[in-house]
């Protein structure tokens, strides 16, 4: 024990480490922001710390070629030791730091704690947080399987939407015009080198303006912002009733972190790794991509924004949401910070939330989606074994009625439910109906014999609460 | 020298070493960076020359019938692998007739199936659909289905590769 503490101090004399870490770890923070709401920014880090060192173990293991990645995948999930556990931390890590840094985000703005003279926390944590965002969707798609390559399509295809410089963002994107052997070489590098190297150089100023400009004290109802006197009333705070960072404010950050770490830990053990979709081969178009759920609100976004001006809020949509980001500092720097005095904010995230939550509940279930796996209507439930009533029932699994219509259970949900049909609509309106389509639903005049048309409508005329 | 002339001559001196580092840094930076940038915004500027690719024997596909066709897209890497593989979904009309449709939904380039019994393209993301013949039944897609330019020679029906089709403004 003599000797260890020898050894230290020889390393600190000749380093000088301690004492100059010493004081930015311990420096004094206000008393009020030891709090419970304080412990999200430093758990996105140690969920950050995590990502860095599962993602340099899997560096050990993947191989970023698009012809072997795959396998590769498969190697490090089923024959490596602990490969499996890595893998699924990684994944977990993933979503703990995006909701984490979305929570973070969402308390600085509740008690604003971005208004003077702390603006550039917020605008250097909007780029981390942009950062984060393409991490996450990098991600997702060097995981190289089939929904992986439709991905990066979408996305390039998205990009595309650009006006003037469309063509050549996607092309950069992807690494020529089409998927191929350049793709996942070059989403390796930005989610391995160019993106985890901007967020070192963004985390480390964060923190070091944190240590500038200090931890915001915890907001007052009533106690103004005015940056003519807001430093020197910090100052005076932290000088007269300051609490030392470590340990006295620190404890609950390491707490809460650890229970993050932990949950991590348990999920990856018990669920696992995403398991891994068909290989990356785009001429198999048995598809059904969906993202990893975090990004399954955008997903709803983009199937359900009117086609007329879809260009615009693909495009413009997310550059506004961007910048009224990155400026939120230079709308209001000043005056009051508790969320009690500030019913505009609180009504913001309120709406955020209820709005990504809303798309988020509907993109689960995706109703705009054909759903090609529906069970086939079975006799029971056509209510017959021969006859035209057998014969449209047949029509409705084979013409694909049922991919987009549920009768008794059975089918998709992208139109009406027409377990009842034969109450709501005549032969007529039936026959008009499928004929010419509308409202989204294509006619399929052209399509159906005059036989198969009648059969269908005598089925769905049977569609009754009488029969049923 | 008086105290004066001094200062300036220093600060001329001083300016002179800004200059010449700063000025010295950015050429260094700048050549370095032609081959650097240069070889990362490349493929934005070097398109691979389309190749007609035979899908397969004329007399193999029935007059009416859509079906799907794999081939090889135009400058497949020996570290591809299946990603070099592609497919457009090939409708004969008639004798030598064929239209061959892009397989990527116009909205957002997601696959679509044929449907045969509906007769209907439909796209699994956002709901696009299209009819036989590639036009927009429902959904999402500002436009129809893209086509590929393809052709019968010697008896093999032939595709040319072609980029994934973006969908610009």
């Amino acid at each position: 024990m003599e000797s260890l503490k020898r050894a230290w101090l020889w390393f600190d004399d000749r380093t000088g480490l301690g004492s100059a870490l010493g004081p930015i770890i311990k420096h004094p923070v206000p008393p009020n922001s030891a709090s419970w709401f304080y412990v999200f920014g430093s758990a996105t880090l140690f969920a950050f710390i995590l990502q860095v060192a599962t993602g340099v173990t899997l560096a050990f293991m993947y191989v970023p070629s698009a012809g072997e990645a795959y396998q590769s995948l498969q190697y490090i999930t089923d024959q490596t030791t602990f490969g499996r556990i890595v893998r699924g931390m990684h994944n977990w890590g993933a979503s703990a730091m995006i909701l984490l840094i979305g929570v973070h985000m969402v308390r600085v703005y509740m008690t604003a704690s971005y208004k003077f003279p702390r603006e550039m926390h917020w605008i250097s944590g909007v780029v981390l947080w942009a950062l984060t965002v393409i991490m996450a969707f990098s991600g997702q798609v060097i995981r190289w399987d089939q929904t992986a390559v439709w991905s990066t399509i979408v996305a390039s295809e998205q990009a595309g939407r650009i006006p003037f410089i469309g063509t050549w963002v996607a092309d950069f994107l992807i690494g020529g015009e089409t998927i191929g052997g350049a793709t996942l070489s070059r989403m390796f590098a930005y989610h391995v080198f160019i993106v985890p190297a901007l967020l070192f150089l963004f985390i480390g100023l964060h923190l070091y303006l944190v240590i500038r400009n200090g931890i915001s004290e915890f907001p007052k109802a009533g106690k103004v912002v005015d940056p003519k006197t807001y430093r020197k009333e910090y100052e005076d705070l932290v000088k007269k009733k300051g609490i030392p960072f470590w340990p006295d404010a620190a404890w609950r950050d390491m707490v809460f972190g650890f229970i993050v770490i932990t949950t991590i830990l348990l999920i990856a053990l018990i669920i696992g790794p995403p398991s891994l979709g068909p290989p990356p081969n785009p001429s198999n178009l048995d598809a059904l991509p969906v993202p990893d759920w975090y990004f399954v609100f955008y997903f709803a976004f983009l199937a359900l924004m009117p086609p007329a001006m879809e260009t615009y809020l693909m495009v413009f949509g997310p550059l506004l949401v961007g910048a009224l980001l990155f400026f939120l500092p230079f709308i209001s720097n000043k005056g009051e910070r508790s969320p009690l005095r500030r019913p505009w904010a609180v009504a913001i995230v309120a709406l955020t939330i209820a709005s990504v939550s809303g798309l988020w509940a509907i993109g689960i279930t995706s109703p705009w989606s054909p759903h090609f796996d529906a069970k086939p209507l079975t006799v029971q439930i056509i209510g017959a074994d021969s006859g035209p009533i057998y014969r449209g029932g047949m029509d409705f699994n084979e013409k694909g009625c049922l991919y987009c219509h549920t009768i008794s259970g059975h089918g998709g949900l992208r139109g009406p439910d027409l377990t009842y049909i034969g109450d709501r609509l005549s032969a007529d309106e039936l026959t008009w109906r499928i004929m010419n389509g509308g409202l989204n639903m294509p006619g399929f005049g052209g399509t159906l014999t005059n036989n198969e048309l009648s059969d269908l409508v005598i089925f769905l005329k049977s569609r009754t609460k009488k029969n049923h | 020298m008086s105290e004066k002339t001094k200062m300036s001559e220093e600060c001329s001196r001083r300016q002179f070493f800004t200059h010449i580092s700063i000025t010295l840094g950015s050429i260094a930076a700048v050549m370095v960076g032609i081959p650097i940038v240069g070889s990362i915004i490349a493929p934005i500027v070097n398109k691979p020359k389309p190749i007609w690719r035979p899908v397969g024997e004329l007399k193999g596909f029935t007059v009416g019938d859509i079906v799907k066709v794999s081939f090889i897209d135009s400058s497949p890497l020996p570290w591809a692998g299946v990603t070099a593989e592609t497919a457009a979904w090939l409708h004969r009309q008639g004798q030598e007739e064929f239209t061959a449709f892009s397989v990527n939904c116009a909205h957002l380039g997601c696959p679509v199936r044929w449907v045969a019994g509906a007769k209907l393209f439909m796209c699994p993301c956002h709901g696009g659909v299209y009819y036989e013949d590639g036009s927009v039944a429902a959904g999402p897609p500002p436009r129809g289905l893209y086509k590929y330019p393809v052709r019968v020679h010697n008896g093999q029906v032939e595709i040319l590769t072609s980029p994934i089709p973006i969908t610009t403004v």
